[in-house]
């Protein structure tokens, strides 16, 4: 045990911190400074100083000059959170040769002076914070990081645009990535589409050689019409259970060469790559350039499995590849890494019913849209209504569906505004018609998407400020007569001042886009959190926005929030980036905080076993006492928390440290007077 | 029962204080995210991190009452979500025992309250806080032994879920009733 409170005399120095005036403006730094020097001496505190930015490198230099001419033993530094900068201050006492792990930072900045606007309140709270922080050091132990090596294989799951980045960064650099995809092929949304904006690139041009490449490279091991189920294990060492689902159609043999997709006679919409306007048969490849090039048999809409007849696609394989028999399977794989880019779902625009989606046979999605104006889509390129033929005269797309909006997402979905104005565009190449554009803002911030806009807006396309209140197909003005079978879009003209009812033939919807329906779900299978919203939160969201706070699990693309494809793959790259560092050290340091048992004072109750949900204690039979794998540990602390012994204890949080920290923030009052016990409990040991 | 000796400032107005159990990756993140965020709550309030709720030692509950805390408020991350997968649960079942035997004490089981909050809830935390500060001041000191000490309220804490989370697992909730 390592935790052994250390002798009560400690030299430690206090450090508070400015942070400029952020911490100044409503902490009177100087009289905790005083404070901590006149009343902690008694805790061993021999130094007390303040500084405008302890982080700064002359703050790091008083700290290491203190250190070696005082010989301060441990440090208290009172600033930001720890999660901010508990790093930087551990390294400034390892430079000064001090066991980093006697340093301790306490937060006066997120956890005071941002939070309270009260000085005197919030000085008298920094005291005792500062205390809690001083009498908590005094119980620390020098530790040493544990070192974990890291297994270079990584798992990408999801196969869009940022998951084929982070993938084959991953995999010319030499090392093995598994990737997980849910649907029959890679390619994620961005297969989808015809146009990307606003250089309007065809998008399965650039996508199809990357998806190529995955498929083909040596070290890239695809799972696609799989799912992750499982995630064990920790940063380095990772095991994922990886759900196979049957294809029905045996990968070796088949030579994807669609005779079985040709001959099946069932025809089903597709929901997903084809948005619901294209159908595709039960046997099927989502599309002719899909990655891998193995087909997979729909089985809730196969003929064989509901009538026990049919097998056309067995009769006419020329490989003999269909196989009826193949059943779900898993796999285990050993990863060090995990990346997830799990991309969005488009918001259903359904739930937005005065836009009449659904209802109104001429009303579309975004993701209709797309599907409608790539060449390789159901149409064929060509922009028509419903029925398959006209060709609309004239084109109302409104911006901001389900998004910006609080009685569905508060966020701004970041690409539709632009995906708006390559729509314009795509309709006045492929038709006559006139568009009008209904917008709250326009927001084109990325480089050349205004140029873009200025391109549109000289095309003619017509801009009209305001939310739409409804599209109709109601004609309810005497000047509407005329207008039978078009609908009319209602909207506030907010520049004109006026109410507008704009007939149209045809309105898309520029939908938001929402993280998947099972965001919460996989957040919790990997073990790291996502907001309210269900978008992944980033380590930092400026300055770690790949990583989460979960070791090892990066995440890319549109599951950490919509964007667009330029920055979906420099987060993939960057994810990749981050995890080929850690290949190339071999091995990573992780926090020692862990469980340990103290053998003599085991009694093996064993209560501790039954509560550790990665059976990581292990109790020994022949003399009946629990030890803790610290490989498998992480540190929970529930164990330490239960052990009735007081056998079991824990590196970083021990009772010691805890019950010193209660003891520090409890010796001063809300007016940040000392405290005097109650007269019922004086004498009584906390 | 006379004013707490300590509690009471100069100007008379009770002033609690509060100590607050976060854990490292719920609801100390949303401390903190309330901080990035300058969303303001009583000063009333101090927190120790601890990694997950499960760390929390009943012990440091009593050991905080004993030293003059006037209120304890466990946090930690919503059910469901632990960092620690089920961790909280644990927690959860160790505040119900708690609060009664807190009851036993005398202790109003207003004083010891738990809060979830995820990492995004920086908002939410900070709204518990200021309700609980309010309710605490209104209870005024702990008086060991106040009126308001009634055991029968003690135990009705039931699993809260979020608003529009699936619902707990089979799983989690076998940890709640075993």
């Amino acid at each position: 045990m390592n935790t052994q409170p250390v002798g009560p005399r400690e030299k430690v120095g206090v450090y508070i911190c400015h942070c400029g005036s952020n911490i100044a403006g409503t902490v009177d730094v100087e009289a905790v400074r005083d404070w901590a020097a006149e009343n902690l001496a008694g805790h061993g505190v021999v130094i007390a100083r303040d500084n405008k930015f302890m982080c700064s490198s002359t703050g790091q230099e008083l700290i290491e000059k203190d250190i070696e001419e005082l010989g301060l033993s441990r440090v208290v530094v009172a600033a930001c959170s720890p999660h901010m900068h508990e790093k930087t201050f551990r390294g400034a006492c390892a430079r000064a040769g001090l066991n980093p792990y006697l340093c301790e930072l306490v937060s006066i900045r997120e956890q005071v002076s941002w939070v309270h606007s009260d000085k005197a309140a919030a000085t008298a709270k920094a005291k005792a914070v500062v205390a809690g922080g001083v009498f908590r050091v005094e119980e620390h132990a020098p530790l040493e990081p544990i070192r974990v090596p890291i297994n270079p294989a990584t798992l990408v799951v999801g196969g869009g645009i940022a998951g084929i980045t982070a993938a084959l960064e991953l995999a010319d650099a030499g090392f093995p990535v598994h990737m997980v995809e849910r649907e029959p092929s890679i390619g994620g949304h961005m297969a989808m589409f015809d146009k990307t904006f606003p250089t309007l690139d065809c998008a399965a041009c650039i996508l199809t050689p990357k998806m190529n490449e995955v498929g083909m490279h040596p070290n890239v091991t695809l799972h696609t019409w799989s799912e992750v189920t499982d995630l064990s294990g920790y940063v380095g060492s990772f095991t994922a259970t990886i759900k196979h689902r049957a294809r029905y159609i045996n990968a070796d043999l088949c030579t994807g060469c669609g005779i079985c997709q040709e001959k099946c006679p069932v025809k089903v919409v597709d929901q997903v790559y084809e948005a619901g306007i294209g159908y595709r048969k039960s046997a099927y490849m989502p599309f002719p350039q899909a990655v891998p090039k193995v087909p997979v048999i729909d089985g809730p809409n196969c003929t064989y499995f509901s009538k026990g007849t049919c097998k056309a696609c067995e009769k006419f394989c020329p490989t003999g590849a269909i196989d009826f028999t193949q059943q779900d399977d898993e796999v285990k794989v050993e990863v060090g890494n995990v990346v997830l880019a799990t991309g969005f779902e488009l918001f259903d625009s359904r739930r937005v019913e005065q836009y009449g989606y659904g209802r109104l046979p001429n009303v579309f999605t975004s993701l209709e849209f797309e599907r409608m104006s790539n060449a390789a889509g159901p149409t064929n390129g060509r922009i028509v209504l419903r029925d398959g033929v006209t060709e609309p005269k004239s084109v109302g797309i409104i911006h901001c569906v389900g998004s910006r909006d609080r009685n569905y997402n508060s966020f701004c979905s970041a690409i539709c505004c632009m995906q708006s104005l390559k729509f314009a565009h795509l309709i006045g190449e492929h038709t006559d018609a006139t568009v009008h554009n209904f917008y709250i803002d326009v927001r084109a911030p990325g480089k050349a998407f205004d140029e873009f806009y200025q391109r549109v807006l000289e095309e003619g396309t017509i801009f009209v400020r305001g939310r739409v209140a409804e599209v109709t197909d109601a004609l309810r003005l005497p000047d509407e007569a005329d207008q039978d079978g078009r609908l009319i879009v209602q909207v506030e003209d907010s520049l004109a001042g006026m109410q507008r009812r704009i007939p149209v033939d045809m309105v898309i919807l520029s939908a938001g886009l929402e993280p998947p329906h099972d965001a919460k779900e996989t957040a919790h299978r990997f073990g790291i959190s996502c907001s309210s919203d269900g978008w992944v939160i980033e380590r930092h969201p400026k300055l770690d926005p790949v990583a989460t706070m979960t070791d090892g699990i990066f995440a890319a693309g549109c599951a950490l929030g919509p964007r667009d494809i330029p920055s979906s793959v420099a987060n993939g790259a960057a994810a990749a980036a981050r995890i080929l560092g850690r290949i190339q050290q071999k091995e990573m340091s992780l926090e020692p905080v862990r469980a340990s048992v103290d053998e003599s004072r085991c009694s093996g109750c064993r209560i501790c076993n039954d509560l550790c949900p990665y059976n990581a204690i292990l109790f020994h039979e022949d003399q009946m006492v629990s030890e803790v794998n610290a490989a498998l540990c992480q540190g929970c602390g529930t164990c330490v928390a239960a052990c009735p012994a007081g056998a079991m204890s824990g590196t970083g949080f021990s009772d010691a440290q805890v019950m010193a920290q209660i003891e520090g923030l409890l010796s001063v009052t809300a007016t940040g007077e000392p405290r005097v016990p109650h007269p019922l409990l004086e004498g009584v040991p906390a | 029962m006379s004013a707490h000796p300590v509690a009471a400032p100069l100007d008379g107005a009770f002033e609690p204080v509060i100590l607050g159990f976060t854990c490292n990756w719920c609801s100390y993140r949303a401390a903190d995210l309330a901080g990035t965020a300058r969303i303001k709550y009583p000063p009333n309030v101090r927190l120790v991190r601890l990694m997950c709720s499960g760390r929390l030692d009943p012990a440091f509950v009593l050991s905080a009452f004993a030293q003059g805390a006037d209120a304890v408020i466990v946090s930690g991350c919503w059910p469901g979500e632990c960092h620690y997968q089920v961790q909280n649960l644990k927690a959860l079942k160790r505040f119900q025992l708690l609060r009664r035997v807190v009851a036993g004490l005398g202790i109003e089981p207003t004083r010891l309250q738990l809060v979830w909050a995820s990492a995004a809830e920086g908002q939410r935390l900070a709204n518990e806080i200021g309700r609980i500060t309010e309710e605490v001041r209104a209870l005024g000191p702990l008086g060991w032994g106040g009126a308001g000490a009634d055991p029968a309220v003690a135990g009705t804490t039931v699993l809260p879920v979020r608003e529009g989370a699936p619902p707990p697992a089979e799983r989690d909730l076998a940890e709640v009733t075993a």
